[in-house]
């Protein structure tokens, strides 16, 4: 009698290799922290032993001290921490070469610090907003990249951090 | 007469021979991705928030300077003294030269610790810095 015989399977099965490499998938998935680190950007200026101090006139500069309190000077005028993103951007308006330069006590608490430069940050961000505006009619988030650039080269971004007394 | 069922001779399952392929791009990419470069963090700090913050993409670059509630300052899994920040500040810039460093510095520091740090990064070279903030509402 002849016995039919199975023809049997040779290959290894390769239907599991999805599900572990799903896994592998899965572990990967779960480890990557796909959050991106978010902060204020600033370059420091060199030391100073290495290039002379810049002489700048004092209109050009808008000089913004902010003190341990929260109380803020610009230019010799009283103002609050929520109103510098205003006058520096009317002072910007006049004149667009101006460097503004930061000073705070030793004693200030970090957080006010960041809310000043935070500000400052906003008057320069609500001039691109204008100069976007006017050139391209379309506000700063619709703009190509290429666009971006232009607006960046032409408000362009000074804050200077004043060099610290040394007093101490 | 009978009628027979029309049947169409393709095949009717979805060919799941190529499925591991893909997973695997899948994996390649998320392994690639990865940073599994992480550090122990002992100091305790809560970062300030600001509206205008912008995206570091490239982690590979940043380097950290945490600062704690308590003053101590932590740079990868060191305690260090604030002299010594020009030294590794100088190393990090050698190593990486575009090196973007990010300050994880509490909101309640006080901003005499943070200007020191500032003055030994700029005699370290190390010129690129990070206030890390997160986003405010």
């Amino acid at each position: 009698m002849l016995r039919k015989r199975s023809s049997r399977d040779v290959e290894i099965p390769t239907s599991s290799m999805a599900d572990i490499s799903f896994l592998l998938l899965l572990f990967f998935l779960v480890t990557t922290t796909i959050d991106v680190d978010t902060g204020i950007g600033l370059v420091l200026p060199p030391p100073v032993e290495e290039t002379e101090i810049v002489k700048v006139k004092e209109e050009n500069i808008i000089k913004v001290l902010v003190n341990a309190a929260g109380d803020v000077l610009i230019n010799d005028e009283l103002a609050s921490l929520p109103q510098i993103h205003e006058i520096v951007a009317n002072k910007l308006r006049t004149n667009q070469k101006l460097i503004v330069s930061i000073k705070t006590d030793r004693e200030t608490p970090y957080r006010v610090y960041v809310a000043a430069l935070d500000e400052i940050k906003q008057a320069y961000n609500i001039l691109r907003e204008e100069f976007a505006a006017q050139t391209f009619g379309r506000p700063l988030k619709e703009l190509t990249k290429e666009q971006m650039a232009e607006v960046r080269e032409n408000v362009k971004q000074s804050i200077s951090i004043a060099e610290p007394e040394r007093t101490r | 007469m009978k009628f027979k069922k029309k049947q169409a001779s393709t095949k009717q399952t979805v060919p799941t021979a190529s499925l591991p392929d893909i997973i695997f791009m899948l994996l390649i990419f998320f392994m690639v991705s990865t940073v599994l470069r992480e550090y122990d963090i002992q100091v305790s700090y809560t970062l300030p928030s600001a509206t205008q913050i912008e995206k570091i993409d490239n982690k590979r670059i940043v380097s950290y300077i945490w600062v704690g509630r308590d003053g101590r300052v932590q740079i990868d899994d060191n305690i260090v003294l604030i002299p010594e920040i020009q030294t590794i500040a100088a190393k990090k810039r050698r190593d990486i030269p575009q090196v973007i460093m990010s300050l994880r510095i509490d909101e309640g520091s006080r901003m005499g610790i943070v200007t020191d740090i500032q003055q030994q990064l700029r005699k370290g070279d190390a010129l690129r810095i990070n206030y890390s903030a997160l986003q405010k509402l």
